[in-house]
């Protein structure tokens, strides 16, 4: 198929930036997104000019490295999936795509499609852990039996990949999703219990800090999720952040 | 320094490890302050290595070249990870996961690393569950395990189809709470692009900060190389696309040993390749060997009517297909191990028989667990006339459970529902058993540079079972290096901060500068990947799942031959001073480019067939084993560790002699 590509350059984070239109012909609806940008790219580098910059790795949806505002929605029009796993069989021929980096204040642009999400990185070193020591000596993992639903519910939760497709999507670009997501799959374990109130105040407080907006309950954030991470998780951690304010607060 | 001292401890083999852990040497805590340990690399052994030794006191330095460690490549593992806990009362022991290892890994591998892997393996699940890693459980709360290829026990702990995401976000949260404290400094978006060596001891990197371009040198009185496998010197392969050699072989061409660059794992279950703008394979865990059964047409009739469209799958009757592992293979069936089920799917591919346009896929299929586990479900609910609907939905909701991720991955690729019909496979490159030669406390040849997890060559042999890369990443990080590190670093403790104002940080960094600066002057007129893709044809045809001497002869000229058109004429744009990711991909392939001309030389001088190396030259010609590898003890029972000597094609050869005293030497067989 033929289409018609309007990409969002800028050379680093201190230029402007503009959108910039490409053609493509000769797109096969087997290639997912990202092997279609490197087509583009091997089109522009033959005719003498720069690739366009975009983040990935993995290419099996689970790194979250890869990112990209399709058609104004980030990881573009599939639902479930991340953009290394979005495949061209989405799109028709002649289709025109805009392609944008993810918008937020708290991800700065680095170039073209490039973010810096290392605010998610700092949000982690806050309380993103459980305080054990890594020595070996801690006690058999079938000590403590786990209950096999929460179990289940704590991994559901653990597999936000960080992609920060929920702080796109986001009109007040609120990483709530995000931070629920590891304060739920913790709130579910018995492991870890004690650091719970610290953990999530600190959290928080860091989200905060790094200058994501509020969560307005818009739910844009489930659609988008690649990993269909619940809201429930957002109510999980309203309500651990409530329990913690008032035991802590003192 | 062209002596390999592997520095195993003496007496029996289960005392090894604990006496050792007596006698090494150890660094008082107040001490370990004032040591700098830089570690490069933050996937399961470098990211749990950076956690223990800051949480041990040491100051950590580490570099990834991702925008976080979370996004390592080992976040993609699906399958498992393996310990022997013996939960289930199935005979396993840390003799068992001993001897199916080296057994595994067809003897070429260290018996006493082999051992202790073993014997820490169980303190991993331990250590996981923890902090937080929430593996399966089953509905009495405890521990969940399936079982693996190569296996008859079932050892493997796993966390639905991502354990390795699962695994790496724990080790990556013990980095946090160090990160936090401040006892780790990290440094996102950087790539080590050498190795600084004062006086014979590593002492530093030069790694360059990819999103402004400055190079910058970083000193300390150690360094960890924990940068994973090398892979993509085929270009195909299930690995991120980032993966590369580079740190391994800048630090080769410093003098580190390189180990048995040939032995590559050749994965039987992954997505067949569709086209030529193809950028990777994915993988399909090999749990679902568990419960799936591997086919193809026993009539070439029915192969093309397939092909065609003319019949669906489903329909075939049971009696028209040939479930060649099980037919060929009877005591381990669909779970043989990786090499021995990647070879067979070649071998009925080659002979026509593949199922896809490409001649190159076999089928993976479900039809018979989904019925078997739909009874079961239907029993256990008290349904003992369930209608044969109902019994299909109940066994689909139970293969969801188990692997329903990668069911939904494998539609999203090609489009097809599991489910509903079989799943297409075909074998890609996988991992890579060979790296940085490294002695039994995972020091290589060059004094203070350690390597650890798929960089180093030590536990797996020539071959790797399922569920043992995650297992040996996080031994070597979390309970291996710890200690091993201390009976070095024990003498540094006078040494005092290291500076980065000397000779040999000046020359390094011009080496470094003076290379890039090289690449990005040739302004030739073809792109970085073009070239890669040349260099892995060359591989996958004639280094790839099988080889012989006449091909790997030409596959030394023809890379030599892609090496130098890529010095002349490759084309980079941008500039060395900004975010440049076609400047990275060219140092990259650069680097793979030396290494594909050793990895072809080192399959050439083994003239035997071990594990994923396979010589077409040494083949059983008779008995039970006709037709399967045939190993050669007697020649061969050493491990390949190349000097470099300025050319890779005359790299010197040392060995490293194997002994066997625990584990007595057999053919391998599944059969
Ligand atoms: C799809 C897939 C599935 C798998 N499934 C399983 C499984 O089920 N069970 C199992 O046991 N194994 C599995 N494996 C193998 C296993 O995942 C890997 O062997 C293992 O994760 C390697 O870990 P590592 O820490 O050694 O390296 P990696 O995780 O590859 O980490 C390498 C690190 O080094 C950094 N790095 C590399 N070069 C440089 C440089 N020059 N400068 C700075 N940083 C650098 C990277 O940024 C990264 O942080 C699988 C592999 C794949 C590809
Ligand atoms: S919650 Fe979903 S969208 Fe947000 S970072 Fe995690 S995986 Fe991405
Ligand atoms: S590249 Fe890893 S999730 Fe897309």
């Amino acid at each position: 198929m033929n289409l018609t590509l309007k990409v969002w350059r800028q050379k680093n984070a201190s230029d402007k930036g503009r959108m910039e239109t490409y053609q493509l012909s000769d797109v096969s609806e087997h290639m997912s997104f990202l092997e279609m940008l490197d087509v583009l790219n091997e089109q522009l580098i033959n005719e003498g000019k720069e690739p366009v910059a975009f983040d990935h790795d993995c290419r099996e949806g689970i790194c979250g490295m890869c990112s990209l505002q399709i058609n104004g929605e980030p990881h573009g029009p599939d639902r479930g999936v991340t953009t290394c796993q979005l495949h061209m069989r989405m799109f028709k021929d002649g289709d025109t795509i805009v392609i944008e980096p993810f918008r937020a204040k708290a991800f700065p642009v680095i170039k073209d499609l490039v973010v810096d999400r290392s605010s998610f990185d700092r949000i982690q070193h806050a309380g993103g852990f459980i305080s054990v020591n890594t020595s070996g000596n801690t006690q058999d993992a079938n000590a403590i039996p786990v209950e096999k639903d929460k179990a289940d519910k704590a991994f559901d939760a653990a597999t936000c990949i960080g992609c920060g497709a929920c702080v796109a999507a986001c009109k007040n670009a609120s990483a709530m999703l995000f931070v629920s997501a590891k304060v739920s799959q913790f709130a579910l374990l018995p492991q870890g219990k004690i650091e719970a109130k610290d953990r999530v105040l600190n959290m928080v407080h860091q989200m905060d800090l790094e200058g994501f907006g509020n969560c307005s309950n818009t739910g844009a954030c489930e659609v988008e999720c690649p990993k269909g991470i619940s809201l429930e998780n957002i109510a999980r951690m309203n309500r651990e952040y409530l329990k913690a304010s008032i035991v802590k607060e003192k | 320094m062209s002596v390999l001292d592997s520095r195993i401890p003496a007496g029996p083999i289960k005392d090894k490890w604990t006496n050792h852990k007596n006698k090494i040497n150890v660094v008082n805590p107040a001490n370990k302050r004032l040591i700098d340990v830089i570690v490069v690399g933050t996937g399961l052994a470098g990211g749990s290595a950076a956690a223990s030794l800051a949480e041990l006191g040491y100051k950590v330095k580490a570099f990834a070249f991702q925008d976080s460690p979370r996004r390592a490549h080992s976040i993609a593992a699906q399958g498992g990870i393996n310990a022997a806990k013996n939960y289930q009362n199935d005979g396993d022991s840390v003799y068992r996961l001993f001897y199916d290892t080296v057994k595994g890994g067809d003897y070429r591998a260290r018996e006493a690393n082999v051992y202790r892997l073993a014997e820490v393996s169980a303190n991993i699940i331990d250590q996981c569950v923890a902090q937080g890693v929430p593996f399966a459980r089953d509905y009495g709360g405890l521990l969940d395990n399936r079982s693996f290829g190569g296996v008859l026990v079932s050892r493997t702990f796993y966390a639905k189809g991502q354990t390795g995401q699962q695994l790496l976000l724990g080790a990556y949260s013990a980095m946090n709470r160090q990160i936090g404290k401040g006892k780790i400094q990290m440094y996102n978006r950087h790539e080590m692009l050498d190795l600084v060596i004062v006086n014979g001891k590593a002492r530093g990197v030069i790694v360059r900060n990819l999103v402004t371009g400055a190079i910058e040198r970083h000193s300390a009185h150690a360094v960890v190389l924990a940068t994973g496998g090398y892979g993509n010197v085929f270009f195909l392969s299930t690995n991120a696309m980032g993966s590369n050699v580079t740190a391994a072989w800048r630090a080769h061409r410093r003098g580190a040993f390189f180990a048995n660059p040939c032995y590559t794992q050749i994965h039987p279950t992954c997505i067949p390749r569709s086209g030529d703008y193809q950028s990777k394979l994915t993988l399909m865990s090999e749990s679902l060997r568990n419960d799936g059964r591997i086919w193809v047409p026993k009539k070439m009739e029915d192969v093309e009517k397939i092909r065609s469209g003319a019949i669906k799958p489903k329909d075939l009757k049971e009696e028209d297909r040939d479930y060649y592992l099980e037919r060929r293979y009877p005591a381990f069936g669909n779970l043989v191990p990786r090499d021995v089920a990647s070879r067979a799917a070649k071998e009925r591919c080659d002979a026509g028989f593949g199922v896809n346009q490409t001649g190159e896929a076999v089928f993976l299929d479900f039809a018979s667990a989904i019925q078997r586990y739909g009874k079961e479900k239907a029993n256990v609910l008290g349904e003992h006339n369930a209608t044969p609907d109902r019994i299909t939905a109940l066994g689909k909701g139970v293969i969801e459970d188990k692997y329903g991720n990668l069911f939904q991955m494998y539609q999203k690729i090609t489009d097809d529902n599991p489910y509903e019909t079989p799943m297409k496979i075909y074998p890609a490159v996988h991992y890579t058993m060979g790296g940085l030669w490294v002695d039994y406390n995972l020091m290589t040849t060059i004094p203070g540079c350690y390597a650890a997890g798929e960089a180093n060559f030590s536990d797996h042999g020539a071959n790797r079972l399922g569920a043992s890369a995650l297992m040996q990443g996080l031994a070597d990080g979390y309970f291996v290096l710890p200690y091993t590190i201390g009976d070095y670093l024990a003498d540094e403790i006078r040494t005092g901060p290291i500076s980065t104002d000397s000779p040999e940080f000046d020359e390094a960094e011009k080496a470094v500068t003076d290379r890039l600066t090289q690449l990005m002057n040739i302004q030739g007129s073809q792109s970085v990947d073009s070239f890669h893709k040349r260099l892995g044809k060359v591989m996958w045809d004639k280094v790839g799942m099988s080889r012989n001497a006449k091909g790997l002869e030409e596959a030394i000229v023809e890379i030599q031959q892609i090496k130098d058109e890529f010095w002349k004429d490759v084309k980079i744009p941008g500039s060395m001073d900004e975010y440049n990711p076609e400047l990275e991909k060219a140092g990259r392939v650069a680097d793979f480019l030396e290494l594909g001309i050793l990895f072809a030389k080192d399959a050439l001088h083994r003239n035997e067939s071990c594990g994923g190396h396979f010589r077409e030259e040494s083949v059983e010609e008779s008995g039970e084993q006709q037709g399967e590898a045939k190993r050669d003890d007697v020649n061969f029972k050493y491990v390949a560790a190349w000097e470099w000597t300025g050319n890779p094609a005359d790299s010197n050869l040392h060995k490293e002699e194997l002994e066997f005293n625990d584990i007595e030497l057999k053919q391998r067989s599944y059969k």
